[in-house]
């Protein structure tokens, strides 16, 4: 094993040369375009054997990439924000013809406004597609996460394309060290892409993705897609313990931190989690019994390992970097339907927070610990909170008034 | 893919005898873009890929039957071309890597109605041939989004009826001219062709089967249900396109354009825009005069202009 300085994206751009990816077809796209470039100067160097190409959108790119490994080779590719969305078509699509393959997407807040900041509505957007997703907090997870994701992806009993998910700029632009998997261990544990039945020949017939007539039929096909994605919970703990076995770090499919005995606990996707990490430290010093609960695998949605890890804690507060419009936090939802019924179930808070890269301080984690045990004592339910300071406010003020100063000077003139 | 030996088409009888397309498909009785395909398909042999976007064609393929002996899929509206790429690229792979014998190579043949190629699929078109992609592109141009009931596209001709250019003047638009767009890519092959000329299709096929890289077919797809006109004439249809210079028929490569069929007396646009209900306001209840002076000063000028004769 090597260790490595490397940024996030390095680090899934080594992932990938290290899973021995046939196929790269690529766009550039900020905060992911670092990856692109790495393959690509790795190709050109003779260092990696696999061919990039650039294709003209997202739209086109995911086609070619599902396209590639229904014809028998191992594809990786890699976006981001609007690109994910252009490209969403296709990411519902290839998902339906069960090719196996890892797309990266570095997440970033969606337009409008736009922005080039993290969040992580990009990623809610492929949620329901079919797609596998992983979401890192770390670069060394990055590499390690595409490792594991071929391996789920290709596993006889899923079949289905996965998503490794890192923050823009958080992740995607940090340094940090990475242990770098021995080449020939990481080819021993990913192996050789089984195309199975998928692979276009000369004289045999093989249609993909053809079209259904009627609902039946339709359905059939859908339900078989889910009850693959489900089945890569069971798959995925097999492959994580292997891979803890080869390489010693372990990856499970919730990551929990302080959660023994944790009376009251932070809930957060990616690397935004790091500060929740530190706030449950800072909370402990403080006499708190606080936990962070982090689930790395959000599809498939590892509701029973929820409910077993909640149960019997007073409070959870849902941190969501993302936004349903109209409804709230996609994760505390989520959260709410996998502990609906159970018994003790923990009050639930929800909060929005880290749109557009805005950071969550210290503080507020403390404010929300204190709403948390507030709500616990009176045993009144929380209100579902928008996290902004005052400070913020007043900032925002200041920049409307200078749009409102600019937009009357240009309609004096 | 390693460039076949070329049969020679030189009269009909060269053609192939039988179809390799399956029979039973859901097309229209008399569609001129299922005669290009049987056409195309007979030539090209078993050995091709069909990789198709949303249109007419998609239902070719309804699970759990298919009318093809080799590969079909499908991708979506958009991105039939860029399907293609990942289909070549991974055979390449494959051959290179040799885990595919030679004799398993594969000829990839994008399939799109003109919804897709002169429009929405038109940049992954264009992107296709930037990267010199080794494919066919077959263009089946019945002049309107077909599939959905023939409402108009950028490939509906000035004055044509469709279901949402239904005045009394037809579409004011005019037709898009994919052929110099495509062209103007330097790809190493770009034709106009129609199944009611099947030596002159077969021909193209057999020439470009001899190259590599980007090669485009646009083929004239006379539409029974989209053009309102009896399915028996639509092989009449065709050849009246032809004959009367509505659609010429014509080659790209290397930087020049040369027409592979010239009339030495064009027959009057009347003959061919009569047959068509979509252009029935033309002489009905009276003869538009000015309308089809004007079409017909349009297929003049082109032949004009063009140093073919």
């Amino acid at each position: 094993m090597t260790r490595k300085l490397l940024t996030g994206n390095s680090a899934a751009a080594w992932g990938a040369r290290l899973a021995r990816v046939d196929y790269i077809p690529a766009f550039p796209i900020t905060p992911q375009t670092e990856i692109i470039e790495d393959l690509a100067a790795w190709i050109d160097r003779g260092e990696m054997e696999a061919r990039l190409v650039t294709l003209e959108s997202e739209h086109s790119m995911i086609t070619a990439a599902g396209a590639a490994a229904s014809s028998g080779v191992r594809a990786f590719t890699a976006t981001s924000s609007q690109g994910l969305l252009y490209g969403m078509e296709m990411v519902y699509t290839v998902a339906g013809w069960r090719t196996p393959f890892v797309m990266v997407n570095v997440s970033r807040g969606l337009a409008s406004p736009i922005t080039l900041e993290s969040d992580h509505n990009d990623i809610m957007a492929a949620r329901d597609s079919g797609f596998l997703q992983i979401h890192c907090a770390t670069c060394q997870e990055i590499a390690d996460s595409i490792l594991i994701a071929y391996r789920l992806a290709e596993h006889p009993d899923v079949r289905m394309p996965a998503i490794v998910n890192l923050d823009g700029f958080y992740l995607s632009f940090t340094r940090e060290p990475v242990d770098l998997a021995n080449a020939s261990k990481a080819q021993a544990f990913v192996g050789e892409y089984d195309p199975e039945n998928l692979q276009f020949r000369g004289n045999s017939p093989l249609s993909q993705a053809m079209a259904v007539l009627g609902g039946g039929p339709y359905s059939y096909f859908r339900y078989e897609a889910h009850l693959a994605v489900q089945r890569a919970l069971t798959v995925y703990e097999e492959i994580s313990d292997e891979f803890d076995d080869i390489f010693g770090r372990r990856y499970d499919m919730i990551d929990c931190y302080h959660m023994d005995d944790a009376e009251y606990v932070f809930v957060m996707l990616g690397s935004f989690s790091t500060k929740a990490r530190d706030a449950v430290d800072n909370l402990r010093a403080a006499g708190w019994k606080a936990g962070l609960l982090r689930p790395r695998l959000f599809r498939p949605f590892p509701q029973q390992r929820i409910r077993q890890l909640l149960q019997g804690r007073r409070a959870v507060g849902i941190i969501d970097q993302n936004i349903s419009m109209g409804m709230g936090g996609v994760l505390h939802s989520e959260f709410a339907t996998a502990l609906y019924g159970l018994k003790d179930a923990p009050l639930l808070g929800s909060y929005i927070g880290g749109l557009g890269g805005r950071d969550i301080n210290q503080r507020e984690f403390f404010a929300i610990a204190d709403e948390l045990k507030q709500a616990y004592d009176s045993g009144e339910s929380l209100p579902p909170r928008l996290l902004y300071t005052q400070n913020e406010l007043t900032e925002m003020r200041k920049l409307q008034a200078i749009a409102r100063a600019e937009h009357a000077e240009i309609h004096q003139t | 893919m390693i460039k076949q030996s070329p049969v020679h088409f030189h009269r009909m009888k060269d053609m192939p005898s039988t179809h390799l397309l399956g029979t039973g498909t859901p097309m229209c009785a008399g569609c001129g873009g299922l005669e290009t395909l049987h056409t195309m398909y007979d030539i090209l042999g078993r050995k091709t890929v069909f990789v198709n976007a949303a249109g007419c064609m998609t239902l070719l393929s309804v699970y759990p039957f298919t009318p093809f002996h080799g590969g079909w899929l499908y991708t979506s509206m958009a991105s039939a071309p860029a399907g293609a790429q990942g289909v070549r690229d991974a055979v390449d792979i494959l051959l290179q890597k040799k885990k595919l014998p030679v004799e398993e190579d594969v000829e990839v043949v994008v399939v799109t109605g003109d919804g897709a190629a002169y429009g929405m699929g038109m940049s992954a078109t264009s992107g296709a041939m930037d990267r010199n992609l080794d494919f066919i592109y077959l263009c089946y141009d019945n002049e309107g989004y077909g599939n959905t009931g023939q409402q108009y596209s950028a490939a509906t001709p000035h004055a044509a009826l469709t279901s949402t250019s239904k005045g009394s003047h037809g579409y004011p638009g005019y037709k898009k001219d994919l052929f110099s767009i495509w062209a103007a890519h330097n790809p190493a092959y770009v034709a106009t062709v129609i199944a009611a000329e099947p030596l002159d299709l077969a021909k193209k096929i057999e020439k470009l089967q001899t190259m590599s890289g980007p090669r485009m077919l646009i083929s004239l797809a006379p539409c029974p249900t989209g053009w309102d006109y009896d399915p028996k004439l639509s092989v009449e249809i065709g050849r009246l396109a032809v004959q009367t210079g509505v659609w010429p028929l014509k080659e790209y490569i290397d930087g020049e354009v040369r027409h592979t069929r010239v009339a030495k007396q064009r027959k009057p646009v009347d003959e061919y825009l009569q047959l068509q209900g979509r252009f029935k306001h033309l002489f009905e209840p009276h003869r538009d005069k000015q309308g089809i002076a004007e079409i017909q000063a349009r297929v003049d000028a082109y032949w004009d202009k063009t140093d073919a004769r």
